[in-house]
C-alpha cells in the first residue's frame, strides 16, 4: 500500500525524468530561441546541439543569383543524405541568421522551399544536421538590389 | 482572425508535393513606423503538418521568413484522397489550421 506522499513523490520524479529526457520531436514545442538569436552558422549549429560543421556536396541550396526584391527571396534546400535530423535555412548577414528550421521525419523528404527576407547581399546556407550531430552545409551568394528588412 | 491558408497537395507516384501559402504579416521587429518607433515583432514561430491526422512535419521559423509565407515540402506515401492539415502558431499565440485533400 502506497501512502499519498509516496505517490506524489513518485509522480514528481517521473515528471522530472520526462522533462529531462525531452519529449519526442512533436511534443517538444519549445521554441529554440538561442538558435534563432545566433548570429553565425557555427553558433546556430552549437545552439542546436550539433558538433562539427563541414561543407558537403550532398546538400544543395537553390536561390536566385540576384534578388531584385530582398523582401521575397525564394530559397530551397535539399539533401540526398539519409539520417538527417533537421534542415536549416540561414542568411548570414541578417540580424538573426537563422530563417527556418525543419524537423525531419520518416514521412517527408529532405527538401523544402520557402521565401526569406534579406537585408543585404549575403551568403545563404542550407544546413543538414545529421542524427550524429554533424552539420553539413552548402552555401550560395545572393545579391540583393533592394533590401527587405528596413521597410 | 487570420485569413485561411491556401494549400495544394498534389500526388505523383507515392509522393505528394505540398505547397502552402499562409497569410501573415511576419513583422520582423526591426522595422520602424512613420513615427520612428519600432514595430514589435509578430511572426509565425511554429508550423506543423499532419497527414490523415499523423504528424509528418514540424518547423520553427524566425522573423526573416517573408510576409505571407510560402512553404513547399514533399510527403512520402501520400495518395489522392488523403487529408493534409497544416497548422501555424505565431508570437502572439494565435494559430490557424487548414486542411486540404491530396489530389
Amino acid at each position: 500500500m502506497q501512502t499519498r506522499r509516496e505517490t506524489l513523490k513518485q509522480s514528481a520524479l517521473v515528471a522530472g525524468m520526462l522533462a529531462a529526457a525531452g519529449f519526442p520531436q512533436f511534443a517538444n514545442a519549445a521554441y529554440n530561441k538561442a538558435a534563432f538569436d545566433a548570429k553565425t552558422l557555427q553558433d546556430v549549429v552549437k545552439a542546436l546541439g550539433g558538433s562539427t560543421v563541414a561543407e558537403s556536396k550532398d546538400v544543395t541550396i537553390t536561390g536566385p543569383d540576384i534578388a531584385e526584391n530582398g523582401a521575397v527571396v525564394p530559397l530551397s534546400v535539399a539533401t540526398s543524405l539519409s539520417g538527417v535530423k533537421q534542415m536549416l535555412v540561414l542568411v548570414e548577414k541578417n540580424p538573426a541568421a537563422m530563417v527556418a528550421m525543419f524537423n525531419m521525419t520518416d514521412s517527408i523528404e529532405a527538401s523544402f522551399a520557402t521565401r526569406a527576407k534579406m537585408g543585404q547581399s549575403s551568403d545563404v546556407y542550407a544546413v543538414a544536421i545529421m542524427a550524429d550531430g554533424k552539420a553539413l552545409f552548402a552555401k550560395k551568394e545572393v545579391k540583393v538590389t533592394l533590401g527587405g528588412c528596413g521597410g | 482572425m487570420a485569413d485561411p491558408m491556401r494549400i495544394r497537395a498534389q500526388a505523383s507516384g507515392d509522393k505528394a508535393t505540398v505547397r502552402v501559402l499562409m497569410s501573415h504579416e511576419m513583422e520582423s521587429g526591426q522595422r520602424k513606423d512613420a513615427a520612428g518607433k519600432l514595430v514589435p515583432a509578430w511572426f509565425i514561430q511554429e508550423v506543423s503538418a499532419t497527414l490523415n491526422g499523423k504528424p509528418v512535419m514540424s518547423a520553427e521559423w524566425g522573423p526573416s521568413v517573408s510576409k505571407n509565407p510560402f512553404l513547399q515540402f514533399t510527403v512520402k506515401g501520400a495518395k489522392a484522397g488523403d487529408k493534409l492539415a497544416v497548422t501555424w502558431k505565431d508570437t502572439k499565440g494565435e494559430s490557424r489550421t487548414d486542411e486540404a485533400t491530396v489530389s
